[in-house]
């Protein structure tokens, strides 16, 4: 067993939904961190959940990042502890410097809210240790702001260290222009720092998790997290 | 009284300019005794304002069937109307229209419609678990119209996105009658256990009043007057009229409403809608038989210098009222502190049964509430009403004028990318659509939306549906089909119609043409709910939908409709799932081509009579419909609907790519069978190996069947002639809509 923390701020709307796979789906035992806290709990993994922290009215992120929480949640990052950060978790982490990169707004400007296709390209991360590479898998996205830069000297970092976690690709696995939704660079959907212990996704696993949903493939990636307990 | 206060005594000028007429302004005096002051005078004019009082349409809305063994809080007692679905829970639903918001400023009208229709879900202490929303449009060729569809879905997806509550279904319909007067409805549902409702209402003497959630501005002042009025070229000097919305505030006061009902301090609570804190406080205390004194001066504002009459009139948004038990003030306030939102005592409860108004010692006005409300002294109207020429016109129509076209499969193409038929996929993937995770629908698509239960087998089914093209044909009928077709979706989805609620949208009803759809509309409605048990638990009326140089809007019932999933191993898709099944319809196939989007759009023939519908019929085939689905006899069951039958056919075979290949009816015309929307008919299919089953269920029912062909390749083959790939058609139905909008 591992104590996962789901961070819960002010606009945070994901929060239940990956709560209840955690608990209720992958039998974990999960408490809530509240944004005022400064205590994780004896948390062994982090999680910053999906939402509008703070009604992101300035930029998706940008507020959370200096929330009370935020500070413990950066220490024990630095000090290797597991984060993840699923859609505007991952804006926070990027905004917080935990993993290399921003978010833009989606190339057409538009908010997407759709199943696409992702894979992982090694298992060489936690996160993607039990997700068999090249499968594509069917993870819904939903946002504004997902589209993945950072600069070219960034991207080859990446690239060589692997930390891209995962890219969008169409179902066959092929990772193609047309199967990119929101102009990521190199359709990234989600990287890890050199830690490789933060780990930030714009797709929402937690949404692909509950089998009466009709869609199973988030498990690969809970399953992935969950090998930590075993190890 | 104060003698600032007496000073600004009205006259029945006054009264005209704020939207009263003269007789409405004799009666004000008659119940105060004495002229009212300003204030006074607005209070009144937004309590009496259509928009709040129903005073066109209350007694023939009071006609409609409201009673059923699973209400739980019938139509007008609470903020929403409130089912019971078993294993303790109640569902608390409602649909409602920001039709003229959303004329002027598309964004905020619709973002603000959103946050409302919210609000009046979790003021009962039920959790949002599903939005709807049902849009009508202009012509989409005209830049205006483009220009409102981008402003109200980005409003709606800004506001419903930020929120976290997912957009499970829809409708958008374009139409040149809504080219001046959009229609935004939304609806929302939400879900409570037994014993934690809370009450809109107010009473116990000396109970504390607060005012929670954003401050107070000048936005919405007059906002219920204003949709009580046709639109003009001045109404967008009316923009202050328009409210601003903050789904963060939302998203705050939902959670922190939710948490302090549970502490059990509150009395009673309603929302800041239409006419803000002059409605909330006189509703609450009509409904509880008290009165109020509230201290303006006491309300948080956005701005220095506001005047009573702005501060008890506004329409900020993301605003309660709440009645707290004496001595609890503590319990509350903590909370909200928690989720850094306002929380104000501004009042307390009186026995007096009036709504006294003060800055700091002044009294700035002084109301009976119960002479404000609906029910109470609110007038009542009787309106003329008188069939218009058109609809003896529309008997007129005879099939034989018009001609079976040569080529059936440019017509099919035409339907594919017509923006009625085409997927509104641009739409709505600008929407969360499955936040909660409890969307069942997105991988496994239904006829309703199908939202699970979790924890429990139970799912609920949510459509909303109005074909206004039939409305206007015939409101009886018209209305009729949009009750029935919402329960055949329902029914196809595997679930049970439980209740309605609706939404309904009208020109002027002081044109007695407009009255007479109304009349027959709620006519229309009452049969079909009362065939269907499917009481009306609420919605909302807009009249005034129209504009001074186009004319009314097609008369616009939006019905909202919930069922109930008892077991979830029920649930129904309406895809095809394999090669070699059987296709069926449910019905039978009419020589009709009433009001269908072929005959109306294709051949430009507007005015035409309803699609053929016949109640009883329509109630044996969603019986027999329930019966195969729950002997699980059916691989998918899907509604014939807009478009007809091949369009239905196509949307059957497009999520599996798989293609059909069935026969022409002889007795049927080749487009009436193909284009024609008569109504009560089901396209199922049906596995091989069920088939014997399947027919004997069929005999055995009241509704009449045929066999149509196979589920087969991946073409649409049609007595042998191929109408082109499923993924070809697919491609276009998917981008038709978004191609239009650029």
């Amino acid at each position: 067993m591992s104590k996962f923390g789901v961070v819960i701020f002010p606009g945070s709307n994901c929060d239940q939904d990956m709560i209840y796979v955690l608990r209720d789906i992958m039998g974990q035992e999960v408490v809530e961190l509240w944004h005022k806290d400064t205590d994780l709990k004896g948390c062994d993994f982090i999680v910053l959940p999906g939402g509008f922290s703070y009604g992101d009215y300035l930029r998706s992120g940008a507020i959370a990042r200096f929330s009370p929480i935020m500070e413990k949640v950066i220490e024990f990052a630095n000090k290797g502890g597991y984060v993840l950060g699923v859609c505007n978790g991952f804006q926070i982490l990027c905004e917080a410097g935990l993993v290399p990169g921003a978010l833009l707004h989606n190339n057409d400007r538009k908010f997407i809210c759709k199943n696409v296709f992702i894979k992982a390209e090694n298992n060489s991360t936690l996160i993607t240790s039990e997700v068999p590479t090249g499968k594509a898998l069917k993870i819904p996205i939903a946002h504004g702001e997902g589209k993945y830069y950072a600069d070219a000297e960034t991207i080859k970092q990446l690239n060589e260290n692997g930390q891209i976690i995962f890219r969008y690709c169409d179902e066959n696995g092929n990772v193609t222009d047309a199967a990119n939704p929101n102009g990521a660079t190199e359709n990234i959907a989600g990287v890890c720092n050199a830690g490789k212990n933060v780990f930030g996704m714009m797709p929402h696993p937690e949404r692909a998790t509950d089998g009466e949903l009709s869609n199973i493939d988030g498990r690969w990636i809970f399953d992935s997290l969950l090998s930590m307990v075993k190890n | 009284m104060s003698t600032t206060a007496q000073d600004q005594l009205t006259t029945v000028e006054t009264a005209k300019k704020l939207g009263l007429l003269q007789d409405e302004y004799e009666k004000i005096i008659a119940i105060l005794g004495r002229v009212p002051n300003f204030t006074e005078l607005s209070i009144f004019s937004v309590m009496w304002s259509e928009h709040c009082s129903y005073k066109n349409s209350i007694v023939w809305l009071k006609k409609l069937p409201k009673k059923g063994p699973y209400i739980l809080a019938e139509a007008g007692e609470e903020n929403a109307g409130l089912v019971d679905i078993g294993d303790g829970l109640g569902c608390a639903f409602k649909i409602e229209s920001h039709n003229h918001p959303s004329a002027l400023e598309p964004y905020q009208g619709a973002a603000t419609g959103v946050g409302g229709i919210n609000r009046d879900i979790f003021t009962m202490g039920a959790r949002p678990i599903a939005q709807l929303n049902s849009l009508r449009f202009g012509d989409i060729k005209l830049e205006k119209t483009k220009w409102l569809v981008k402003g109200v879905v980005k409003g709606i997806g800004d506001y419903g996105n930020a929120f976290g509550i997912p957009c499970v279904g829809g409708e958008v319909f374009f139409d040149d009658c809504y080219n001046v007067n959009p229609l935004v409805n939304a609806m929302s549902a939400g879900i409570v256990k037994a014993g934690e409702t809370v009450s809109a209402t107010s009473y116990g003497v000396g109970n504390p009043v607060f005012i929670v959630g954003s401050a107070t501005g000048k936005d919405g002042i007059h906002g219920a007057t204003f949709a009580s009025a046709d639109i003009t070229e001045d109404s967008a000097k009316d923009l202050p009229a328009v409210q601003v919305g903050d789904p963060f505030q939302e998203k705050l006061l939902l959670e922190a409403t939710l948490e302090v009902i549970k502490t059990g301090a509150v009395i009673g609570m309603q929302d800041m809608g239409a006419a803000g804190i002059t409605c909330s406080t006189s509703e609450m205390s009509a409904k509880g038989e008290h009165g109020m004194d509230i201290w303006l001066d006491r309300v948080p504002t956005r701005q220095a210098n506001m005047q009573p009459f702005e501060i008890l009139l506004s329409e900020s948004q993301e605003r309660m009222l709440i009645v707290v038990k004496k001595g609890r003030e503590k319990d509350v306030e903590k909370v909200f502190a928690k989720w850094d939102l306002n929380c104000a005592l501004i009042g307390q409860v009186t026995d007096t049964k009036r709504i006294k108004f003060y800055v700091g010692d002044e009294l700035v006005a002084d109301v009976p509430a119960f002479d404000l409300v609906l029910g109470g002294g609110a007038p009542v109207y009787h309106r003329d009403y008188k069939e218009p020429a058109y609809f003896k016109e529309a008997q007129k129509f005879n099939i034989d004028s018009v001609e079976v076209p040569k080529d059936l499969k440019a017509v099919a193409d035409f339907l594919i990318s017509h923006p009625n038929i085409a997927s509104k996929q641009w739409v709505y993937n600008q929407y969360d659509s499955m936040v909660g995770t409890a969307n069942m629908s997105t991988n496994a698509p239904s006829d309703a939306a199908i939202v699970n239960i979790k924890g429990t087998k139970k799912a609920i089914a949510l459509k909303v549906d109005c074909n206004a093209r039939y409305v206007n044909a015939d409101p009886e009928v018209g209305c009729a089909i949009a009750v029935s077709e919402a329960a055949r979706n329902i029914v196809c989805s595997g679930a049970e119609p439980s209740a309605i609620t609706n939404c309904l949208n009208f020109g002027n009803p002081y044109n007695p043409e407009v009255y007479w759809q109304f009349v027959n509309v709620i006519k229309g409605m009452g049969s079909a709910c009362i065939k269907f048990e499917t009481p009306v638990t609420g919605g909302n009326v807009s009249f005034y939908n129209q504009s001074s140089y186009e004319g009314p809007v097609f008369p616009t019932p939006t019905i909202g409709m919930l069922g109930v999933m008892k077991d979830k191993a029920n649930r129904m898709t309406l895809n095809f799932k394999n090669e070699g099944d059987s296709i069926y319809l449910i019905g039978s196939s009419k020589n009709c081509i009433n009001s269908s989007e072929y005959l109306y759009s294709f051949h430009n023939v507007k005015n035409t009579p309803a699609p053929f519908f016949n109640l009883d019929e329509e109630y044996e085939v969603q019986k027999a419909v329930k019966t195969i689905i729950k002997e699980r006899v059916v691989q998918s069951a899907h509604d014939c609907a807009d478009g007809g039958l091949f369009i239905t056919l196509l949307e059957s075979a497009m999520t599996n790519g798989l293609g059909f290949d069935i026969s022409f009816d002889s007795e049927i015309r080749k487009d009436a069978f193909l284009f024609g929307e008569a109504q009560s008919r089901v396209i199922v299919s049906v596995k091989k190996s069920d088939e014997d089953k399947f027919i004997d269920l069929m005999m055995a029912s009241r509704a009449e069947f045929e066999y149509l062909g196979d589920v087969k390749g991946n073409e649409m083959i049609v007595d042998d002639e191929s109408f082109g790939t499923v993924a070809a058609a697919k491609k276009i139905f998917d981008s038709a809509l978004g191609e239009l909008l650029k």
